[in-house]
């Protein structure tokens, strides 16, 4: 028994247990794969101080069905020589898991996962090109992850990897090597090749792609996926986020056993000095209440200190007060990139932003965002027939409906019934056993069927402005939009259900620590601090929808009142007419008159009840952005150029 | 402009259909002539960029007087404004034009029409909307009532007749559009009675009866046409198939105030039967304004009474539960003010909710086939055992 017993390596234990690290199927380890690179190449460009421009490439590789190629580069200033085997071939290895500070990764095991799980799947090594300046030559390498040791292994160049020297001579090695490379100044390239699945709709790299762009305003992507297909989603500021600063851990944040590691591996020689040092908004004063509480003397030995020691100063940071920790290490969107981003991606009419004032959670700072846009079609109302036909195939969905609802953002089950209706199609119909005839009609249906109506709220959730797509359910942002009552903003909402209508709603949290549910970081965990943050943000935003809902309602009526007017005004004057023998058209125009000069009246001065009022502007304070449906139609219609207005998107 | 240009299309050919002119008798002179009004005073109103309306008089409890001097119900003076340019009302004032249009053609013509035949001529789609004028005959016939009080026209006036429902048979001779009809010689159908009983379309020829019997519904009626309750005691036997069309009110009127034929009722014992009596007696209260023409004040209540259940030894099973509706109309007709101050009404409302049930004139008839027309009936005229 005990001559079985080793250690296991960490790249050991994920190989088996890649579901953890989001390669559960091989739909998920693309996604995961694009994610994790394209993460890492935002976060390297942002530190260094550089617009960030990415480049994705997925390719079908000719070597089996469901062989993938995945190409992500980056402007960021490239990696050097020696880190870059451990970044791309060493689980566990980064810069980010020792400290407090908001940014994308943070448990440092994305990138070199997906590379070990590509190769596992086809053999085939990871390949880097990095390349640090103009004039400095570039590294070329192709790295395995040695499972058993969790330690890189470069594989060309006999072990050293390949220089390739700038300018004309490196061009020419480029090719040699078979290296693919978009000519920059510098960047990072990392290749990877998997055994994977590409499939649109929800959960895809298309949607994660276009939601990093909603939620990153400064970054321009360039995407080409396995059917060349471009997309290109422009920066649409030109200014980088605030680099957050990192800070120490507040008292209230950490556990005992936290407590009792850093006390043994702390260089301070007292226990005052110790807790004044290695957290934030701890003053000497502090401490030593701190001290007192804890019945331990504040200048006790920090080596002294025992079990029993630190439980008591444990507990007695829990009974002192202590001011928040500075807030100023997180970096928010912004509501006004809110609003940009979410107008230059998603389509609609009424936009508002709202970002709350910076919360702590059990002692991390954080930072709650929400963006609402109403009015939107559904992204069915958008898909090309060549398209369809392609989701269609790709679909592991069982029957159409369910294709339909899981496809398709915002689109409910009752939407996909009345869709269906219309396509005169069966329910429970495979999608991929469609005649030509029934996709057809299925088109057809889903550009004419009104789906506002059975339509839910779309969800998109953030954490550091990283999209999150799955486990939705577990998610406390989707639970707090749930349990918010929308039907105040004019929405229709079932108890405990996503409200209906045509609404994206984008909630970001910003955080040092964000906590997930799991090692996938798909779900936040829901603590009451951000719980009562998210709900005021989603309140605040709600209402504006809500004022701007009624004024629209209103208008609405008041349209109806003049119509319903308009509509019998004919017949009254055809009949009198026919009594008295008057003249028809010239009464007809004066009953006109008088009915403009009614309604125009009510316009202005009667409310529902008949009563006059004082109307006022509508006045819904800034952050808001409102577009006229009619010019947002043009606009659409107009055929768009390449990359340079708005984001060109092939399906629409 | 689009609107107008549509809608001249859709009535342009309703204007070339010109009615051709018949002769007008002096009521549709003035009836004419009160169309027109109503007619100008929409195009005044137009010109001076007012808001067209027409005043309906209120047809309502609220707005009905009983006179106890004349033992009838009135209509009181209130009117309700409709107006063209309020939401709820713009269709209705549409509506209300329409049917005045439709009234006007008839007269023109020298025609007469259904109520029903007028809903088929006046509806139609609204230009450039899927929306009806009418969408049903209900919708129609609560404006041809508010034509008929704003005109203070009667419906015969405006051409217009109702289903036919009822029937007579007795001893009388009646000329109907110059044909002779002899009552006593119309075998087990009856006469059916029209819906416009005016002396210049009917008049009485002849007549022996000494009274009128006027039955709730057609099955009685036909049981006592039957057993010849008619020629046995002498008078005229009618029913108007539960609440009498007005050509059956007008019809009994006639009888009553031209012929002197005192008229007794027998009637359901429930608060519907009750509500029939009532109309006979005093007129309806939504056409109040015709009380005069239809109502008879000396007409009796024979039966059936509450307390019949009793004094005639019915059986259990002709016993129908009184609904919580039921209950409450019985309250609402004893507050009526014509039935309010008479103490054997008061009781005999009082004993129908006391007792729980209600009764059938068909509960006489299942004690024994004759028991109505041969004990009951003649017994209860015979004592002059009724309610006034």
């Amino acid at each position: 028994m005990a001559a079985s017993q080793r250690d296991i390596s960490v790249s050991e234990f994920f190989a088996k247990n890649r579901h953890l690290l989001g390669f559960d199927n091989p739909r998920k380890a693309l996604l995961t794969t694009v994610k994790e690179a394209v993460d890492n190449a935002i976060d390297a460009c942002e530190e260094a101080g550089i617009l960030p421009e990415i480049w994705i490439h997925i390719q079908r590789n000719g070597q089996g069905p469901n062989r993938y190629k995945v190409g992500v580069q980056d402007n960021g200033p490239g990696i050097l020589k020696k880190q870059i085997p451990l970044i791309f071939g060493k689980l566990l290895y980064g810069s980010k898991f020792h400290r407090l500070r908001m940014s994308r990764g943070q448990q440092g095991i994305g990138i070199s996962a997906a590379g070990m799980y590509g190769l596992l799947t086809t053999g085939k090594p990871v390949t880097i090109m990095s390349k640090v300046s103009v004039r400095k030559p570039a590294h070329y390498y192709e790295i395995q992850i040695d499972t058993k040791h969790n330690r890189p292994e470069i594989v060309n160049g006999r072990g050293e990897g390949v220089v390739v020297s700038p300018g004309a001579a490196g061009a020419k090695a480029i090719e040699k090597h078979g290296i693919e490379w978009i000519d920059a100044n510098h960047g990072t390239r990392v290749t990877i090749e998997l055994e994977a699945k590409y499939q649109r709709g929800r959960g895809s790299v298309d949607e994660y792609l276009e939601q990093t762009a909603i939620a990153n305003p400064h970054v321009a992507i360039h995407y080409e996926d396995p059917d060349g297909n471009q997309r290109h989603y422009p920066a649409v500021t030109d200014t980088l986020p605030p680099e957050p600063r990192e800070i120490k851990p507040h008292p209230y944040g950490i556990e005992l056993g936290m407590l009792v590691g850093m006390l043994k591996n702390t260089k301070e020689p007292t226990i005052t000095q110790f807790l004044t040092r290695s957290f934030s908004r701890v003053s000497p004063a502090v401490a030593r209440r701190i001290c007192e509480g804890a019945g331990v003397s504040p200048r006790a030995r920090t080596k002294k200190i025992g079990r029993h020691e630190a439980d008591l100063v444990y507990q007695a940071i829990q009974k002192t007060k202590i001011s928040n920790p500075s807030t100023d290490c997180i970096a928010p969107i912004g509501e006004e990139l809110i609003l940009k981003g979410l107008h230059q991606i998603v389509p609609g009419e009424f936009y508002a932003a709202a970002t709350r004032p910076p919360a702590v959670y059990r002692g991390n700072p954080f930072q709650i965002e929400v963006g609402l846009a109403y009015g939107g079609g559904s992204t069915a109302h958008r898909v090309s027939r060549e398209a369809l036909v392609e989701m269609l195939e790709q679909s592991d969905a069982r029957t159409l409906r369910q294709f339909l609802a899981t496809t398709f953002d915002g689109l409910g089950t009752e939407a996909a019934d009345r869709i269906l209706k219309e396509a005169r199609a069966k329910t429970r119909i495979s999608p991929g056993k469609l005649r030509e005839k029934d996709v057809n009609r299925l088109h057809e249906a889903m550009r004419n069927v009104n789906i506002h109506d059975g339509q839910t709220m779309n969800v998109l959730r953030y954490a550091n402005r990283v999209p999150l797509q799955f486990q939705a359910g577990g998610c406390t942002i989707t639970q707090t939009v749930m349990t918010t009552n929308w039907r105040a903003y004019g929405l229709s909402q079932s108890r405990g259900q996503l409200p209906r209508g045509p609404v994206t709603v984008m909630v970001h949290m910003a955080s040092v620590w964000v906590p997930f549910t799991s090692e996938s970081k798909e779900a936040v965990a829901g603590y009451p601090e951000i719980q009562k943050e998210l709900r005021l943000a989603l309140q605040s935003v709600g209402r504006k929808l809500g004022m701007y809902l009624r004024r629209r309602r209103k208008v609405k009526h008041e349209g109806e009142r003049r119509n319903t007017f308009l509509r019998y005004l004919g017949e009254v004057a055809g009949a009198v007419h026919r009594i008295n023998g008057s003249d028809r058209d010239e009464l007809y125009a004066q009953l006109l008159l008088v009915a403009k000069k009614k309604t125009s009246e009510a316009d202005v001065k009667l409310d529902d009840r008949g009563r006059p009022v004082d109307e006022p502007e509508l006045d819904l304070g800034k952050n808001v952005l409102i577009v006229d449906p009619e010019e947002r139609a043009r606009q659409v219609a107009l055929p768009q150029g390449g990359g340079e207005e708005g984001a060109t998107d092939e399906r629409r | 402009m689009a609107k107008k240009k549509a809608s001249r299309r859709k009535l342009s050919p309703v204007t070339q259909r010109a009615p051709m002119k018949a002769k007008l008798t002096p009521r549709d002179k003035r009836t004419l002539s009160q169309l027109t009004g109503l007619a100008d005073g929409v195009v005044v109103a137009a010109r001076q960029r007012r808001d067209p309306h027409v005043d309906i008089p209120a047809r309502a409890l609220s707005n009905v007087r009983y006179s106890p001097r004349k033992r009838i119900i009135e209509m009181g003076k209130r009117t309700t404004r409709r107006k063209l340019f309020d939401l709820a009302q713009a269709k209705a004032f549409m509506q209300t034009m329409l049917v005045a249009r439709g009234v006007k053609d008839l007269i023109d013509q020298g025609k007469s029409n259904s109520i029903r035949g007028l809903f088929y001529t006046l509806r139609g789609k609204i230009a450039d909307t899927n929306e009806h004028t009418f969408d049903q005959q209900s919708d129609c016939d609560p404006i041809i009532e508010d034509v008929e009080v704003t005109l203070a026209s009667l419906r015969e006036e405006m051409h217009l007749f109702a289903d036919p429902k009822g029937a007579m048979v007795g001893n009388i001779v009646v000329t109907d559009s110059g044909d002779d009809i002899d009552c006593s010689r119309m075998g087990s159908g009856g006469y059916a009675i029209p819906s416009i009983v005016e002396p210049d379309i009917m008049q009485f020829k002849q007549c022996n009866a000494r009274f009128v019997l006027h039955v709730e519904k057609g099955t009685v009626w036909q049981r006592f046409n039957e057993d010849k309750f008619w020629r046995k005691h002498n008078c005229i036997l009618t029913h108007g198939g539960g609440q009498p069309p007005r050509g059956v009110r007008r019809l009994l009127h006639r009888l009553h105030h031209e012929l002197k034929l005192p008229v007794y009722c027998l009637l359901d014992n429930d608060p519907w039967g009750y509500y029939i009596y009532s109309v006979i007696k005093q007129g309806s209260i939504n056409l109040a304004f015709e009380s005069t023409r239809m109502a008879i004040p000396d007409a009796r209540f024979l039966g059936i009474r509450s307390i019949d259940f009793e004094r005639c030894g019915l059986s259990d099973s002709v016993k129908i539960d009184l609904n919580d509706t039921d209950r409450k109309r019985a309250r609402q007709i004893a507050s009526y003010p014509w039935f309010a101050h008479k103490k054997p009404w008061q009781r005999e409302i009082k004993k129908l909710l006391d007792n729980g049930f209600k009764l059938e004139v068909e509960a006489l008839i299942s004690k024994d086939i004759s028991y109505v027309t041969e004990e009951y009936t003649p017994a209860r005229l015979k004592n002059k055992d009724w309610l006034d």
